[in-house]
């Protein structure tokens, strides 16, 4: 058994105005210091694989066909065995 | 005249476009539930408003995964026309009848209100209207995004179709209705169907689904 651990966010060159609403919440808490924030999901997703490959290109596959909308998201995906 | 309503678990605005195509323009209107398919080639095709599948994951992400969208989608490649509102134009652009995807709006609030709108092209049933349209818009994720070169050759193509005189949710170019590069396919945020009879107080949706359904 695999889980894949896959986080979205809106890509740098889309708006995010969740992250910037919080972002100025933060400021507004004095905490300058935070210089930008990005708020986007994570998805975790069970995979029962034969192999850490097979597993990897369901996820991928997965990711890019229904999870992810490439227009204005990008993803990191990690598989790992458990 | 057939026209064809798509209903997704979650559609709401399919018996209020349904209607008014029957009542204002005497369509013989069908239903058709996510889960079937079609075949046949009525005149129009609508994806209606409302949050198909709840909205989760991504407005409009669940329902491309359905018969009916394989219908809607063989239809529209044939030249089929199909008019997507609200979270019909949401599910037209993740199924990639549309380019683009709609994002939260700036304020991150939900906007119902009337809006005016500008019919644009040249090339398209915009320019089958005239002056100013005032339309409802009701949406969360309506400000419209696409890159750039994909909004430079929207522009060149005359597929931008109504823009926002005043635009209320950061969509860019202002833009609030686009067609396919062939024109068959609309899609737009504003609500035709909720200003088409006189008891709600506007009329200019009228025009739009007229000049689709005649065009």
């Amino acid at each position: 058994m695999f889980v894949a651990k896959i986080n979205v966010t809106l890509k740098e060159s889309v708006l995010d105005p969740q992250g910037q609403t919080v972002l100025r919440t933060l400021h507004d808490q004095g905490k300058n210091s935070v210089a930008d924030l990005r708020v986007g999901k994570y998805i975790e997703m069970k995979i029962d694989g034969k192999s850490q490959l097979e597993a990897e290109a369901l996820a991928k596959e997965i990711c890019e066909s229904v999870l992810v909308n490439q227009v204005i998201e990008t993803y990191r995906l990690v598989v790992e065995k458990i | 005249m057939k026209v064809r309503v798509v209903t997704f678990p979650g559609s709401n605005c399919d018996k209020d476009v349904g209607s008014v195509l029957e009542s204002e323009f005497g369509a013989k209107v069908e239903y058709t539930w996510y889960k079937e398919s079609f075949s046949d080639t009525p005149e129009l095709v609508v994806l209606p408003g409302g949050f198909s599948f709840g909205d989760y994951l991504r407005c409009g992400a669940m329902a491309k995964f359905s018969n009916a969208m394989d219908s809607v989608v063989s239809y529209a490649k044939k030249g089929g026309k199909v008019l997507g509102v609200c979270n019909g134009f949401q599910i037209l652009t993740e199924s990639g009848l549309l380019p683009g995807a709609l994002l939260h709006n700036r304020t991150l609030k939900y906007i119902c209100k009337d809006v005016d709108l500008v019919p644009v092209s040249e090339n398209s049933i915009g320019k089958e209207m005239k002056g100013t349209l005032s339309i409802p818009i009701a949406h969360g994720e309506g400000a419209y995004f696409a890159d750039s070169d994909t909004l430079e050759r929207l522009e060149k193509n005359g597929q931008v179709v109504f823009r926002y005189k005043e635009n209320p949710n950061g969509s860019l170019h202002d833009i609030a209705g686009i067609c396919n590069e062939s024109g068959n396919v609309l899609g737009m945020m504003p609500h035709p169907e909720r200003a088409v009879n006189p008891y709600t107080g506007k009329m200019d949706g009228k025009q739009i689904l007229e000049a689709l359904l005649k065009k």
